[in-house]
């Protein structure tokens, strides 16, 4: 023991470590009233870890050409040992990572998570959810299947929709006349270092800004302001042992959740892997109906969802701009959002409404953005649409009208 | 708690109102990946009469005999026909670029059709050959029209003719529309025989779009057992600690 | 938040019995990703049983094939080059094949089924180099009295006609002899002890 506490100390001389697990760990104060919805932060971690550790083992054995991308999937689903099931995990974990997020998102809503001081947080977390959605747009290639390579040809063309250089912009990204070998490589480069390396870095910085702010909480409350005579928060519990061994409950029971998708449903419905997806990439030959993987069909709703040319400006190019807005606004949440309360707990009922509309808008876009258009389904994502944008262009009148609650002092419960 | 429940029931509501795709009646295939019987006559059917023109390139003869309890030697003595190696895969001696004179097209490989195009798809397919002269090789499909394929189990099943009835639409106009089929000319097993002999196929085909399928499963079982146990401590953990806050 | 009456051995058990079974999980999840590492069914596949023709393999000569990716030699012996191996004993290491690199029915004199065939994996039992062939009995700058075998270039081990380490060299062990068999009169499978099924 006294050997373990030297050699403690003979570190702690050279290395904040002692410091380091305080700060973020022992002695970092988190409030003790967080609810189900404060699991999915620490998920969105351990969802990382899964698929970095499955990934490095993928490119162990997978190969970006396309002449043996695809056969080297089936060479790794087959031939490896237990290459089945790194990569169940991997294909999982894609889908399992945007759970968790927009579930850590939706958190946010419901307690005005972004709110200040806490604007930053909300920032830095938006780049992650972007670089996730690139890192998870890339992958989609490796595999080489019919899905990965339409899909892929189709999001590259939405480059061609900006004006003047857009013709240009996506030769640069494909480095062919169509999606090749090139491409494939480079993106193979894109996904296994160079956004998981960005990835990483925001992660870091989301979690010391939040632990620089301290973490709000179901009531909107900041427990900083009610400090004991030892300067802690009167509120605050130490993560850890408490948040550390509530979290490992929430990882177990979400790994319940995984298991049941990689050993019983890996294709997740056809969701999580697209059946035309098993076919090889074929330049020659459309699927029959082609949808981007689930967690981009709200985003593709609003792009197909615009079929009216404005003046000069082609259909083609509004749905690309109204698609990139849809993701652009959520950055300015902080600003929009003018209510003095931050939790939906002390909210008034404009603001429980609109947060509700959202939430459909969401899902219902979701579902149109895997169905084949027709007339009417087109008429129902323009609603949508509009309702989606509504929730944040209006926000900054509705939450200053909306009625709300006294917030207590103390979080309750 | 309910209304995070909903929230997250709304949240998966695309994958509940999955529609499994195309407008053509599928007949259920019913197969059972267990029974390795039904597996090795699949097989047997798949050697004889698809890798004629398809191949099944990822799959491997040494693991198929594995998997399908059938010796090494059996596998060279009945399923093997051209002197490969047990350890090489089932690839086929027609060539793509004779196979895309003789059909148009080269025959797709066959190792993934079942994740493709699904089994109930696969058992209706098979089963929905219909004699038209306007075709190249004088058969059309119900499920997949002007396929070029010839009905190559014809001697198993027969010769099915297609029945039509009269449509008329809103305008007026009246419309051939294609029925069901009709058998007739009987091949050399009853139509109870052949659906049996394709689900025998179809179980074979989904075996070999993912053979790990039945140990994935079998694992699967154990790895959630041993996560409810996990679960049952850290529980009593949580609770433990908790006690202080409370 | 108090700490009065913390059951501190109820804890410990807790954290003992979740920190258990949780380091059981992690070891259990560890073991699909570190065998993706052991040979495919395509190593497999390629590491099949390899056939080796002598019919116009000359006395004193050597063929290379290859097994698994390592090189296998098979030599045919002279009677001189025979006769030479009792009268080495006293040099070599191993002089009796103790060790078990070879299998039951090589482990004689001449480490072969039939005393003229040897048949080798190529491959230093010191680092994994492949040793050189030296058949002729001459003076080498390594060896004053060298009576022919093979001669390791990369850190100087020694081994005779038929694999056996001399001792004052670095490698440990006598040369593999690989599982193999007579097909026909000229013709050796080598991966197998028994012709069975390729």
């Amino acid at each position: 023991m006294g050997m373990l506490i030297s050699l403690r100390d003979w570190i702690d001389a050279r290395f904040p470590m002692t410091k380091m697990w305080e700060e973020h760990l022992s002695k970092y104060y988190a409030p003790k009233n967080f609810n189900f919805w404060y699991y999915f932060g620490s998920l969105a971690l351990l969802v990382l870890v899964i698929q970095i550790i499955s990934g490095i083992f993928l490119t162990m054995n997978f190969k970006p050409d396309a002449e043996h991308a695809f056969a080297s999937v089936e060479y790794i689903m087959r031939d490896v040992e237990w290459g089945w099931l790194i990569r169940y995990i991997h294909s999982t974990g894609a889908s399992a990572f945007f759970i968790v997020v927009y579930l850590h998102m939706f958190r946010g809503l419901l307690y005005g998570s972004y709110k200040g001081p806490r604007e930053l947080i909300w920032i830095f977390g938006m780049l992650i959810y972007l670089a996730l959605m690139a890192e998870a747009f890339f992958g989609y290639l490796l595999p080489w299947g019919q899905m990965s390579y339409w899909g892929a040809q189709v999001i590259i063309s939405l480059f061609g929709a900006i004006p003047v250089i857009g013709d240009d912009l996506a030769l640069w990204i494909r480095g062919d006349f169509v999606i090749s070998d090139a491409t494939l490589n480079r993106f193979f480069a894109m996904h296994v270092i160079a956004v998981p390396l960005v990835l990483l870095i925001l992660v870091v910085v989301h979690i010391l800004a939040l632990h620089e702010v301290g973490s709000n909480n179901p009531d909107g409350v900041e427990i900083k302001k009610n400090k004991n005579e030892n300067g802690i928060p009167k509120d605050g519990i130490p993560f850890h042992p408490y948040y550390t061994v509530k979290d490992i409950v929430g990882v177990v029971v979400f790994l319940m959740f995984f298991s049941i998708v990689v050993f019983f449903v890996p294709e997740g419905g056809g969701y999580f892997m697209e059946p035309p997806n098993f076919e090889p990439a074929d330049p020659l030959k459309t699927p029959a109906h082609i949808a981007p993987v689930w967690y981009f069909t709200p985003y593709y709703a609003i792009l197909r969802a615009v079929t009216i040319d404005l003046g000069p400006l082609s259909a083609k190019f509004l749905g690309v701009i109204l698609m990139g807005a849809a993701v652009v606004i959520l950055f300015f949440l902080p600003w929009l959002d003018r209510s003095p309360v931050k939790s939906i707990r002390y909210r008034g009922p404009v603001y429980k409404f609109m947060l509700g509309a959202f939430v459909v808008a969401f899902v219902v876009l979701g579902w149109l953005g895997t169905q084949a258009p027709t007339e009417g389904k087109t008429m129902l994502a323009q609603l949508f649409t509009a309702v989606y944008f509504a929730f944040f262009l209006l926000m900054p009148i509705y939450t200053k009208l909306d009625r709300t609650k006294p917030v207590p002092d103390r979080v309750t419960g | 708690m309910k209304k995070q429940l909903l929230a997250i029931l709304l949240l998966a509501a695309p994958a509940l109102v999955f529609a499994a795709g195309g407008d053509v009646h599928l007949d259920r295939a019913n197969i059972d990946p267990s029974n390795k019987e039904s597996l090795q006559r699949g097989a047997r059917t798949f050697v004889n009469y698809c890798m004629s023109c398809h191949s099944a390139k990822y799959q491997r003869y040494i693991r198929l005999g594995r998997d399908l309890g059938i010796s090494d030697e059996d596998v060279i003595e009945n399923l093997m026909f051209t002197g490969e190696k047990i350890g090489d895969h089932m690839d086929v001696a027609i060539t793509k670029e004779d196979a895309k004179m003789y059909f148009g097209a080269a025959p797709p490989d066959l190792t993934l059709v079942a994740r493709v195009r699904g089994i109930d798809w696969l058992y209706t397919y098979m089963r929905s050959f219909y004699l038209d002269d306007s075709r190249p090789f004088g058969v059309n499909n119900k499920v997949f029209p002007n396929v070029g394929m010839p009905h190559v189990l014809w001697e198993l099943q027969g010769w099915q003719e297609a029945v039509y009835k009269t449509e008329t639409d809103a305008e007026g106009h009246e419309h051939k529309v294609l029925e069901g089929l009709e058998l007739v000319e009987p091949g050399s097993q009853s139509p109870a025989e052949y659906d049996r002999t394709v689900r025998d196929l179809v179980n074979f085909l989904a075996y070999m779009g993912e053979p790990v399928k039945q140990e994935r499963q079998a694992l699967g079982i154990k790895v959630l057992l041993f996560l409810l146990v996990f679960f049952i401590f850290a529980y009593l953990l949580k609770k433990e600690y908790w006690k202080d806050v409370h | 938040m108090s700490g009065d009456g913390v059951d501190t051995s109820k804890r410990r058990f807790l954290i003992a019995a979740t920190t258990v079974i949780g380091g059981v999980g992690a070891v259990y999840t560890a073991v699909p990703f570190l065998a993706s590492w052991m040979p495919s069914e395509r190593a497999k596949a390629a590491g099949a049983p390899v056939e080796a023709d002598i019919s116009k393999l000359e006395p004193g000569q050597m063929i290379r094939v290859q097994w698994r990716g390592k090189p296998v030699w098979v030599v045919r012996r002279t009677d001189e080059m025979l006769g030479d191996l009792p009268g080495l004993r006293d040099r070599l290491r191993d002089p009796d094949s103790v060790d078990p690199q070879q299998p039951g029915y090589a482990q004689n004199l001449a480490r072969s089924i039939k005393p003229e065939i040897l048949v080798l994996v190529g491959i230093c039992t010191h680092l994994g180099c492949s040793p050189a062939f030296e058949p002729e009995p001459v003076p080498q700058p390594y060896d004053e009295k060298w009576k022919g075998g093979f001669f390791c270039p990369c850190h100087g081990s020694k081994f005779d006609l038929a694999g056996r380490v001399y001792k004052g060299v670095p490698a440990p062990l006598n040369l593999e002899v690989p599982p193999h068999n007579y097909i026909s009169e000229s013709l050796i499978l080598i991966g197998e002890d028994t012709t069975g099924v390729v």
